[in-house]
């Protein structure tokens, strides 16, 4: 067993390109694809054009573009350029979070239970998660990660997928605030979802408070009692002023409406993640502008179930139904970002996307969604999600159409580093 | 006739589309046609005539002309009841309890409504139009409450009654003692007695009381223009009992003994509020003529007790006994099997303790509308009143009535007939869901 261990390990390393996820390859930085179809993401498709990227970032890209002197020219006739992919909402390259023993007894609002949203995911990267590498191979080149426990879990980070040290990895932070409607376990305050639920408003609007009576005390301290510090409050306090998106889980379509509902009371932008009857309520998200990430985790039947008890029926028509979503949602207007929720393999997330695919999403809008779309919900569309001269160098170069079975991912650009999968019999690697 | 009939098909396809995909009935001018109509508040009208139009009672009479385009429902034979109110019900909601705290006012039915839950229509299917959805009875003081109509397909916000007053539960007695009794290295929470329990309230309204003087003292201090003012810290804990002190948030307790009974409404009135119902209050027979004092109404079951130590002492007179001596009196169900056949459990009441049949009927229709302050909407049949009916093949108060159509705000939400369709449709649909989605499970085999 443990040869072959051993033996499994030396056979990776000899496939990965680099033996460490995030050390970068050595070589040149400056790039030009020549004659590929490129697909820029941005609503531009040029059908045989050069793509050139210097020094980390995009610098032309366009079907008449001269090639500058001493860049490294990669052939591309016969290959399509895509943008990077994202995935949108994960734990990739987070430290895993001590969740030994039970939280902390909680009686009530006070003690802030489940909440940690000073915890900013770019403070606590680790750079040996194999699914960086993992990710980066199937041309996932950005995820946006996030603390996941608790109710207030903390500060989403948009990462690139490699780089020499931790702080490489950080495109922007932070980006969101998750939170999750996951009661308490040891039966302390909140025991249920409408305590959570509760809470999260009591938590909000103290967090105004916080601000108003901390603003007033900095003014003038003189004749005041000082208001009370809490690490807990600054971040949602920002978060009500700057506007963050606060991610908040909703997958049946009273759950999503729930979800928009409490984050407009609580002076928030909701972005609902999850989705899986989705497909219900595009019109409702598309008139209340609002933005959604969508789990690739299409719902299955629990392996554990009793196999004589009858499952309601609105529980099949949720697994029938749920990859039609993404269609719908593209349908009504509505924005969104595709994320990984869990799956093991980027195989398992393009099996995923072709399942949506299958009920009426385009090719488009699923890159989309893998994307501008994210980059736009996170605010960093400023810099990538898009092959636009300026722009980060996050750029995928396949042998084909992105989404299609047979389709292979040759060579991956993050922040301009040069990534070459080679074909292995991993079959993880590859979509 | 021919015409008349049409209508009525096209209706009921149009419902079946409802229930089939979920969206709303559909409003529209309405007359329920040769019906013995039992008004409740008015008597009963033999072969009368029903109009409604948009959604509320506009009409009652006899011979009525038909507005071209209504929908005609022919009632002939058959009795019309105002809509059955249920005061103390915990379906359509996904959590009930919050029992990890004494107090725990911040949290709301509303917060958690699922407008999906079946029991929505089942209860359709016995005549009820409006619940009261109530918080657990875990705590001294709970959570708000939701009261809802059965407008099934809409969504949450959809279901409430707008206009209803908000609510709180409260509890006593025997639930609010144990909630939590230091099993597994979980500290015990108190209180552990009824003298806690009572405690508990009272330094709730205590805390409250200083939590409204604070914002009293801001206001009086912003009025004056005094400057750089903070304002105090909402407590969405104490915002609802300051409410309560003021009359804008009735009080639903939970509570079995006299003893505990007549604890609770002296603690209310030292706080100069009242309680708006006593719930279950198997014992209120004691103790009716304090109640009746008080202005608190009391909402019990038919029969039901001795499922613990504190329901020992019911007696099935208790409706009755509270009635003739004025107290306010409704059933409830507290469940959603119960709430099915709550004109069976008013009937009860003319056996035990010998009820008219219009007080029985009173106790699941305008007695929770008047409990729960909706009695200008709701409970009887009235011109101006919403359009909420219960239509039996029968009188409701015999034990062979079948409800036939369920109506809510002038839609029909629920037809008999029509709904064995729908139960072939449902199960057709289930055989082709599960037919496609074998593939994939087969596969992981």
């Amino acid at each position: 067993m443990k040869t072959n261990v051993l033996r499994l390990c030396i056979a990776s390393a000899l496939i990965a390109t680099t033996s460490a996820a995030g050390e970068r390859p050595k070589g040149p930085d400056r790039y030009a694809i020549t004659g590929a179809r490129i697909v820029t993401g941005s609503g531009q498709v040029i059908e045989q054009g050069t793509l050139v990227l210097e020094h980390g970032l995009i610098t032309a890209v366009g079907a008449s573009v001269e090639v500058p002197d001493g860049v490294w020219v990669i052939d591309g006739s016969g290959k399509v350029v895509y943008p990077g992919l994202v995935d949108a909402l994960s734990d990739i390259a987070l430290e895993k979070s001590e969740a030994s023993g039970d939280a902390p007894f909680s009686r009530g609002p006070l003690d802030r239970p489940g909440t940690t949203s000073w915890a900013a995911a770019a403070d606590a990267l680790v750079l040996d998660d194999d699914r960086v590498e993992a990710w980066r191979n199937a041309g996932f080149t950005s995820t946006v990660s996030s603390p996941s426990t608790g109710i207030v879990s903390g500060q989403a980070a948009f990462l690139n997928l490699a780089g020499e040290r931790d702080e490489d990895l950080v495109v922007a932070t932070p980006v969101a605030l998750r939170v999750n409607f996951e009661p308490n376990a040891n039966r302390s305050f909140p025991g249920s979802l409408m305590g959570v639920l509760a809470y999260i408003r009591q938590v909000f609007a103290d967090a105004s408070h916080y601000r108003v009576s901390q603003t007033a005390y900095a003014r003038e301290p003189r004749g005041k009692r000082r208001p009370r510090y809490d690490r807990a409050l600054a971040p949602l306090a920002e978060a009500q002023v700057d506007g963050w998106p606060v991610l908040m889980p909703g997958h049946w379509e009273h759950e999503i409406e729930r979800a928009v509902r409490l984050g407009r009371e609580i002076g928030v932008r909701p972005v609902v993640y999850g989705l899986h009857e989705g497909h219900r309520a595009a019109e409702f998200l598309a008139s209340e502008n609002v933005a959604v990430l969508v789990s690739l985790k299409w719902p299955e039947a629990d392996e554990d179930r009793d196999p004589e008890a009858e499952e309601p029926l609105r529980v099949l028509r949720m697994r029938e139904q749920a990859p039609k979503t993404p269609a719908a949602l593209a349908k009504a207007g509505v924005m969104f970002g595709f994320y990984s929720d869990g799956l093991e393999s980027p195989k398992e997330i393009f099996a995923s996307l072709r399942k949506a695919i299958d009920r009426g999403l385009t090719h488009e809008s699923a890159l989309h969604a893998l994307t501008l779309g994210p980059a736009t919900i996170f605010g960093v569309d400023d810099r990538l999600g898009s092959l636009e001269a300026g722009k980060i160098a996050n750029v995928i170069v396949a042998d084909g159409a992105l989404f299609d079975e047979d389709t292979r991912i040759e060579t991956v650009f993050v922040d301009g580093a040069k990534y070459e999968i080679r074909k292995s019999t991993d079959e993880g690697g590859s979509p | 006739m021919n015409v008349k009939r049409f209508v009525w098909t096209a209706g009921l396809v149009a419902s079946v589309r409802v229930i089939a995909g979920g969206g709303a009935a559909v409003a529209q001018t309405m007359v329920i046609r040769g019906g013995t109509i039992l008004t409740v508040t008015n008597g009963t009208m033999v072969n009368g005539d029903i109009l409604v139009e948009d959604g509320k009672i506009v009409e009652i009479g006899t011979n009525l002309s038909v507005p071209e385009g209504a929908l005609v429902i022919d009632a002939r034979g058959q009795f019309v009841m105002p809509g059955i109110i249920d005061a103390h019900s915990h379906i359509a909601a996904e959590s009930i309890n919050e029992g990890s705290v004494a107090v725990s006012s911040m949290t709301g039915i509303e917060d958690v409504l699922d407008p999906t839950d079946i029991n929505i229509y089942r209860e359709l299917a016995g005549g009820v139009t409006t619940s009261n959805i109530l918080h657990g009875s875990a705590n001294p003081i709970g959570g708000k409450n939701a009261v809802i109509k059965h407008r099934w397909g809409s969504d949450a916000e959809g279901l409430l009654f707008k206009g209803a007053l908000p609510g709180i539960k409260f509890a006593l007695g025997e639930n609010p003692k144990r909630s939590r009794g230091g099993r597994r290295g979980v500290p015990r929470r108190y209180p552990a007695t009824r003298m806690g329990v009572i405690d508990v309230i009272r330094e709730a309204f205590t805390k409250a009381r200083a939590y409204r003087k604070e914002w009293q003292d801001y206001e009086a201090q912003k009025a004056h223009g005094q400057a750089d003012l903070v304002p105090p810290r909402r407590d969405f804990e104490l915002e609802p009992l300051v409410e309560i002190m003021e009359g804008k948030r009735l009080v639903h307790a939970h509570c079995y003994r006299a003893d505990e009974i007549l604890q609770l409404l002296r603690v209310a009135e030292e706080f100069d509020f009242r309680i708006a119902t006593l719930q279950h209050v198997l014992e209120g027979y004691k103790v009716a003529k304090e109640i009746a004092e008080h202005g608190a109404g009391a909402s019990t079951f038919s029969d039901w007790w001795a499922y613990k130590m504190e329901a020992y002492d019911a007696i099935p007179y208790n409706a009755a006994l509270m009635t003739e001596k004025g107290v306010l009196v409704s059933l409830n169900s507290d469940s959603a099997e119960e709430a099915r056949h709550l004109n069976q459990e008013a009937a009860k009441t003319l056996k035990w303790g010998g009820l008219s049949e219009e007080q029985a009927l009173a106790l699941i229709t305008i007695n929770p509308a008047k409990q729960l302050r909706i009695d200008d909407r709701v409970g009887s049949i009235e011109v101006g009143k919403d359009a909420d009916f219960a239509i039996f093949d029968t009188h409701p108060l015999s034990v062979y009535a079948v409800p036939q159509k369920t109506i809510v705000d002038g839609k029909v939400y629920f037809d008999r007939e029509e709904d064995a369709e729908r139960q072939k449709a449902l199960v057709e649909e289930r055989a082709e869901l599960l037919e496609k989605l074998k593939p994939a499970t087969e596969e992981k085999q």
